[in-house]
């Protein structure tokens, strides 16, 4: 490399050193700064949009839905579980010890009316969709739901009772309209 | 570098203006290549090749498909159908992706069994990690693409493995799906990404032959080139070499392409996604299974996370967990074993991560699993101090001689 016919002066050894330090640095963190804000727009672009927000409920009708019977809505696209639950599936869920619970909540905690258990159906491993809402499905090993991917099983409550997932089936927010109707979200 | 005399005068008017031609010179007929490599060496050129079809293929293949969760599946459907030859452009994509990872598979296994990223090639290796990093999330991407249950199913449990992240993991699912729910945003941006991925990974090729041609190639006898005696040009005699491998690559390729196309693929692919049904049993693409292997093996969420993205990481200490001065495996008699047990390790992973996680498929994946970070991060770090390896021949030309003899 041919040597520049002339080089700047080190001015930052001078007298004015400490300025120039303090300017440049200044200069340096404002711009830095500015860069990464100027990223925000990009990145929260990519977050949920306004319409995407505002497909934020579902209302069900639950006059159809029998005893012991289950249906699945759509909300927000994911699945919603009803499950109009037995005596029976109440009982069992309302007497399982805490001990047993890796994500101890009471059942009367997750339900405003025991006999209509409500939930979002996708399991909390890894987002695939336990079995149990039919008939013919497998229930697991609690009565509940069994996720076919990894293997967890949830007990009548929607609590998770064995199998890799962290957590219970969430409970979204609902409201009933009526004795038969909700809405979720 | 001097620049090479150049006779004719365009050229020379050219390379004066821009050193094109000095360039090229110097990476192939005055570029020095060792002369003992064997065919291992071919898979590196064998995978760029690779990488070069599955630009053109997917860009062809682009400008014929919709990224629209109605429209995704049927527009694939198309291409298969009514586009003209676009069945052959699919084909050779999907299989493409496939023969893409043996190659670099071999090519990885290749640089771990003779020692290639030793010093001074760290830096050569770790960006051909950052390569594979990069093919998996593309492979990832582009998987979702047909929107097939196959598709959508692996698109959620793969984007909710960070949902494990501590505090802000639903947040980061939520950015990364652009909804609550793998929808149209995330197909949308998985192929605008998709079609960036390519050419960041051609940029790291670019890095790996740079750093490749500064540190020289590695060789079969582990050791460095000492002079003149010890190379060949790469051209003319490596590029002959690498054209007849990518003769014998095609013959391969093509047979799954025309005979057997749908060999590595998941029928389940071919029903259409439905958010509300997931398949019974969800496998990724083979070339993803020993690491689905290890995500399984540990029963606990946020901890298989970290053992399937760790086994990656941990081969960027490779370099350093391997203590042992000798480069190749040839001239290391334990080591040879151990290697050879490491590659069957990582083949029994691949087929545990095949089957349900269930029965005594646990056991063997967890076993398999413990070894593969055994051999690592204990028995490398062992063999090199304890291992006495066998004597080295004094030159890469001597040992060629010795062959002979």
């Amino acid at each position: 490399m041919a040597q520049p016919s002339s080089t700047p002066p080190d001015d930052n050894k001078g007298p004015n050193g400490p300025r120039r330090d303090f300017l440049l640095i200044a200069t340096s963190a404002v711009g830095a700064v500015g860069t990464a804000l100027a990223l925000w727009p990009f990145v929260h672009s990519m977050n949920p949009a306004a319409d995407t927000l505002a497909l934020s409920t579902t209302e069900v009708d639950l006059s159809k839905v029998a005893e012991g019977m289950s249906i699945t809505v759509t909300w927000q696209g994911k699945p919603v579980f009803v499950r109009h639950r037995t005596a029976d599936e109440i009982k069992q869920a309302a007497e399982t010890p805490m001990a047993d619970l890796r994500d101890p909540k009471n059942d009367k905690d997750r339900v405003q009316k025991a006999e209509w258990l409500v939930l979002i159906g996708v399991c909390t491993h890894l987002g695939c969709i336990p079995l149990g809402q039919k008939a013919a499905d497998p229930k697991g090993d609690f009565g509940g739901w069994f996720c076919p991917c990894h293997g967890s099983h949830y007990d009548t409550s929607g609590r998770i009772r064995k199998g890799p997932a962290p957590l219970n089936l969430p409970v979204p927010k609902y409201t009933f309209l009526t004795d038969t109707s909700i809405r979720i979200g | 570098m001097s620049a090479p005399a150049f006779d004719n005068k365009i050229i020379k008017w050219i390379d004066e203006r821009l050193p094109l031609f000095t360039m090229l010179e110097h990476s192939t007929t005055s570029y020095p290549t060792p002369k003992n490599l064997n065919y291992w060496w071919n898979f590196g050129s064998l995978a760029l090749f690779a990488l070069v079809i599955m630009i053109l293929t997917g860009i062809f293949l682009a400008m014929s498909y919709t990224p629209h969760v109605s429209m995704a599946f049927d527009s694939v459907e198309r291409i298969m159908r009514d586009v003209n030859y676009g069945w052959l452009l699919r084909y050779l994509h999907m299989n493409g992706a496939s023969f893409f990872f043996i190659c670099v598979y071999i090519h990885i296994f290749r640089g771990m069994y003779y020692g290639s990223y030793k010093a001074p090639r760290e830096i050569l290796w770790w960006l051909g990690l950052l390569i594979l990093l990069a093919m998996m999330a593309t492979a990832f991407l582009g998987y979702v693409l047909p929107w097939g249950q196959m598709s959508f199913w692996g698109a959620t449990v793969i984007t909710n493995l960070f949902s494990a992240v501590p505090v802000v993991g639903d947040f980061i699912v939520t950015w990364l799906w652009g909804g609550f729910a793998v929808d149209n945003p995330t197909l949308n941006r998985f192929f605008s990404l998709h079609y960036l991925l390519p050419f960041v990974i051609f940029a790291l090729v670019a890095l790996h032959l740079i750093a490749l041609h500064t540190s020289k190639s590695s060789n079969p006898s582990g050791i460095e080139i000492k002079g003149p005696q010890d190379t060949i040009a790469f051209h003319p005699y490596y590029t002959i070499k690498d054209l007849y491998g990518v003769g014998v690559f095609l013959l391969v390729f093509l047979g799954f392409v025309f005979y057997a196309p749908n060999f590595f693929g998941e029928p389940d692919n071919y029903i259409p996604a439905n958010p509300m049904v997931t398949p019974t049993h969800i496998v990724p693409e083979w070339y993803f299974l020993p690491f689905y292997a290890i995500l399984r093996a540990i029963p606990d969420k946020l901890g298989g996370v970290i053992a399937m993205f760790g086994a990656i990481i941990v081969l960027f200490a490779l370099p350093w967990l391997d203590s042992s001065k000798v480069k190749s495996g040839r001239f290391r008699p334990v080591f040879k074993w151990f290697f050879w047990l490491f590659l069957v390790d990582c083949v029994v992973l691949g087929w545990v991560g095949g089957k349900p996680a269930e029965g005594h498929y646990i056991p063997i994946g967890q076993a398999a699993t413990a070894w593969y970070f055994l051999h690592l991060v204990v028995v490398l770090p062992l063999l090199g101090r304890l291992e006495k390896p066998l004597a080295l021949p004094a030159s890469i030309s001597a040992s060629v001689l010795k062959e002979k003899a």
